[in-house]
């Protein structure tokens, strides 16, 4: 993170003007989704939110580029939502990356459509937080596992958020932890679009919802 | 003839003015049709006594209609309601007889009397309700479902009450009263033919079990090749004569052996509910059970007696308001008992509060019976009208009084779909049956119609529900129920005919969404200036599946020729569009130069997309996956000592 960029950034924030939000969401299999499906109903319904269901609109993987281009110039923030597969994204949005994230739009020389806009993941993963570091047995911390992400976003100079991070995710429902979980996107969401989230202070964060009280301010 | 003539010209002129008023206002077909009955008999005095005799040809009305109600009991379907149509439905009918039957025992009324008067006015009327509620949308609803469940279970119960009525008659009426009513239709009885008569008791059983056996016996294996050999003559009147010859012919089969005509016919429809000319059937007997039923209500609003109304109004009126009152009530306990939602119960208790057609129909065959005096029944029919009458007053106040007083948030909450949109395939071809079989894979209900009687019959023995018919035909849409479908599906392989289809369902049904299946680029103009949502050329797939073979066989990468097809169909897509603003309806499209013009331009944009692609420039066709520049990374900085950049050798 370069020091000129975090100064865009800061000004971003005091924009009052409020930041549109992406939302790409990746979920293969929604019927049988319990956590991913309830963020999804509850990320439309946050006014200044756009959400795309990537496999709802391309079931043949065929992405529109224009479209999706078109789409990432209109929004301030962009969020890959999904479910985290094996340590990585569903494969429609590597796809995604693939084909929209072209040469001359998002990097090289001439490519700085994407230049300042905030970028992360809302992820659910399944191991156990406490999994997630060098004496688990999932070895890397879950910002380690996502560097690809973070170097792609790094690359397209892009602003890099840890991300929003729901572990032990196939027992959240049954624990209760489903409804505070959405209730702190939701809060996440707003926040960002009003310019009250303090990103400064999220950068370093190992994920976004360690401790919402110290980077949200309540409006 | 002249006076035949004159008779027919009175009557359908009075309904064909008075039906489509009161349907205007609102008060369904059923009010209309006794109205025109009071204007043309008691107003105007234009028919009189003939009237009777009417009314009893008419009734054969009632067989057809129990005929079409045992063609919709589908077995599973049936099975499905048990719990509500013999909880909602059955205590419905008992409650409210027995306490009406109770009510006119305590005014001193003779039992049997009683209990016929209780019958009558247990039932509510099917024709205004069902219609009502498909007018207001209110049929989906959980009100809507208690109360079909209530009308089905009524109409299958008026056939033990037909039955039981003649059992009720009064010695002193059939002995004395035979001579002075006028409604006096037993007389003919006594002289009909009877196979039964003299015969012992035993032998009485028989005949009457083998009957029964032969309906559904003959229903079940002898109805399908016969249907099938008629319907291969493609003669449409020959069709619809041989299902009048069937229903007719059960009927005199049910009166020659002392039976319920309505009953046989019932069973009739029961069994050939499976048949793949259910819909077929339906549509044929349709038109001739709405004329007779028409023409029975007429009569009845004919035989109003005037003198009692206004004798009496005050207390007609009175009694109308209590047999209301107490339905309701019953209703209302039942809505409760079965924990319908408040705004479900208010529909459902206001909904079927009135008397009904049946109860017209249990009244005259009363009469003929002579279980209730004359008298009595003038007053009765007075009632069992005014009570219908009051039916739009109700629904009104359901929906001016009740439903803006029910919490909103109630109101809004949507009901529970138990049952998935059905999807409506015409033509079951080598298209429409992979459509079908993709959809019934998936748990779509789909209602199949073909024309070919061979090919239906192949179908169900593959376990298809398919039925026999032309689908072009709009009565058979409406009798497969094109109204309640989400989808309908086009798969015929006739050109014209399927344009047409298009353009009658997208007028008369606008809010199906509409797929069909296009021979060419022409067929699919047509199509879409009829106002198809979607139509699909038959070829373009299978045509762009083998080139795309041919491609790989000349060893091109699969992927690459994946890719290929892509940009190909897309391309394609955006050339139709393109096209069919220049394209007009001129069959002779070589005359049309314009177009012509734009499709060369088309076709040569497609090689340059394809030629382009070869060069691997950065263009539309394949430009996913087209890597960048060499020495593209030249430019990027590190920050550190590493260069960064995605590796795309």
């Amino acid at each position: 993170m370069t020091s000129t960029k975090t100064e865009k950034l800061m000004t971003n924030n005091a924009d009052s003007s409020k930041r549109r939000i992406l939302v790409l969401f990746a979920h293969p299999s929604l019927d049988r989704s319990e956590v991913n499906q309830p963020l999804m109903q509850a990320t439309r319904n946050v006014e200044g939110v756009t959400l795309v269901d990537l496999y709802g609109e391309y079931p043949d993987f065929q992405v529109n580029v224009d479209l999706e281009q078109q789409r990432l110039l209109e929004h301030q923030v962009v969020v890959f939502m999904h479910p985290l597969y094996w340590y990585s994204t569903p494969a429609i949005l590597k796809e995604w990356q693939d084909l929209v994230l072209e040469y001359g739009f998002a990097y090289g020389s001439e490519g700085t459509a994407l230049q300042g806009k905030v970028f992360f993941s809302a992820l659910t993963a399944g191991g156990l937080e406490a999994a997630y570091c060098a004496k688990g047995y999932n070895h890397f911390t879950i910002r380690e596992l996502l560097y690809p992400l973070e170097q792609t976003a790094s690359l397209c100079g892009m602003v890099y958020l840890p991300p929003f991070a729901l572990f032990d995710a196939r027992n959240a429902v049954d624990e209760g932890r489903l409804d505070s979980h959405v209730a702190d996107w939701v809060r996440v969401l707003t926040a960002l679009r009003d310019g009250r989230l303090d990103l400064k202070a999220a950068l370093g964060l190992p994920k976004l919802n360690s401790d919402l009280h110290a980077i949200v301010q309540e409006g | 003839m002249g006076g035949l003539l004159i008779q027919a010209f009175i009557y359908l002129c009075a309904a064909v003015i008075a039906v489509p008023i009161a349907k205007r206002l609102g008060l369904g077909s059923v009010l209309g049709y006794l109205i025109a009955g009071i204007i043309i008999g008691p107003v105007v005095g234009l028919v009189g006594s003939e009237t009777q005799a009417i009314q009893h040809f008419a009734e054969f009305g009632v067989v057809m209609m129990l005929f079409l109600v045992g063609l919709e009991l589908e077995p599973w379907m049936l099975w499905r309601m048990r719990n509500r149509l013999i909880g909602l439905g059955g205590l419905q009918v008992f409650v409210t007889a027995a306490l009406i039957t109770g009510i006119c025992l305590l005014f001193d009324i003779y039992w049997s009397v009683a209990l016929a008067v209780g019958l009558i006015f247990s039932l509510s009327s099917t024709a205004i309700v069902l219609q009502t509620l498909n007018e207001k949308g209110l049929s989906r609803t959980e009100g809507g479902r208690g109360s079909f469940s209530v009308l089905l279970f009524q109409d299958i119960a008026v056939i033990p009450m037909l039955a039981l009525i003649p059992l009720l008659a009064l010695p002193e009426l059939s002995a004395s009263g035979l001579e002075n009513s006028t409604y006096n239709l037993n007389a003919e009885k006594h002289e009909t033919f009877s196979l039964v008569a003299g015969l012992p008791a035993w032998g009485y059983t028989l005949v009457v079990l083998g009957s029964v056996a032969l309906v559904v016996l003959g229903g079940h294996f002898l109805s399908r090749p016969l249907f099938r050999f008629i319907a291969d003559s493609r003669l449409r009147e020959i069709f619809t004569a041989s299902a009048l010859l069937l229903v007719i012919g059960i009927a005199l089969l049910m009166t020659l052996v002392d039976l319920s005509p309505a009953l046989g016919t019932f069973l009739a429809g029961v069994v050939l509910a499976n048949s793949e000319f259910r819909h077929e059937l339906e549509s044929s007997i349709e038109p001739f059970k709405g004329l007779l039923l028409g023409l029975f209500f007429i009569t009845v609003g004919a035989g109003i007696d005037f003198g009692i109304l206004f004798g009496d109004f005050a207390l007609l009126l009175g009694l109308t308001l209590g047999v209301i009152l107490l339905k309701g009530a019953v209703l209302f306990g039942l809505a409760l008992l079965f924990s319908l939602k408040p705004g479900d119960g208010w529909l459902f208790t206001l909904g079927l509060a009135q008397a009904g057609e049946f109860g017209f129909v249990l009244l005259s065959f009363s009469l003929q019976n002579s279980v209730i005096p004359s008298d009595l029944a003038k007053t009765l029919s007075l009632i069992v009208a005014l009570s219908m009458l009051l039916t739009p007053a109700l629904f009104i106040l359901y929906e001016k009084i009740v439903l803006p007083r029910l919490n909103p948030e109630e109101q809004q909450e949507p009901d529970s779909i138990d049952e998935q949109g059905t999807v409506v395939i015409a033509g079951v071809g080598r298209f429409g049956q992979i459509v079908n079989r993709l959809l019934v894979a998936s748990d779509v209900h789909t209602i199949v119609l073909d024309h070919e009687a061979a090919m239906v019959d192949t179908l169900r023995k593959l376990g298809i529900q398919s039925y026999y018919g032309d689908a072009s035909r709009p009565d058979l849409l409406h009798a497969a129920g094109i109204e309640s479908a989400e989808v309908f599906v086009v798969a015929i392989d006739d050109r014209e005919r399927s344009v047409e289809m298009v353009g009658y369902v997208r007028r008369h049904y606008p809010h199906i969404r509409i797929l069909a299946r296009a021979f060419d680029v022409n067929h699919l103009y047509l199509l879409k200036q009829a106002g198809v949502d979607l139509a699909v050329r038959e070829m373009f797939e299978g045509s762009l599946q083998t080139g795309a073979e041919v491609l790989k066989l000349l060893g091109m990468h699969p992927f690459k020729v994946e890719k290929m097809t892509w940009a190909f169909r897309h391309h394609d897509e955006v050339g139709l569009d393109h096209l069919y603003e220049l394209w007009d309806e001129n069959p002779d499209i070589a005359r049309n130069r314009a177009f012509l013009a734009r499709a060369k331009e088309h076709g040569e944009s497609l090689r340059g997309m394809m030629e382009s692609d070869r060069m691997q420039a950065h263009d539309q066709s394949e430009r996913a996956w087209t890597p960048p520049p060499k020495g593209y990374a030249d430019s990027f900085q590190a920050e550190g000592d590493t260069a960064g950049g995605p590796d795309s050798s």
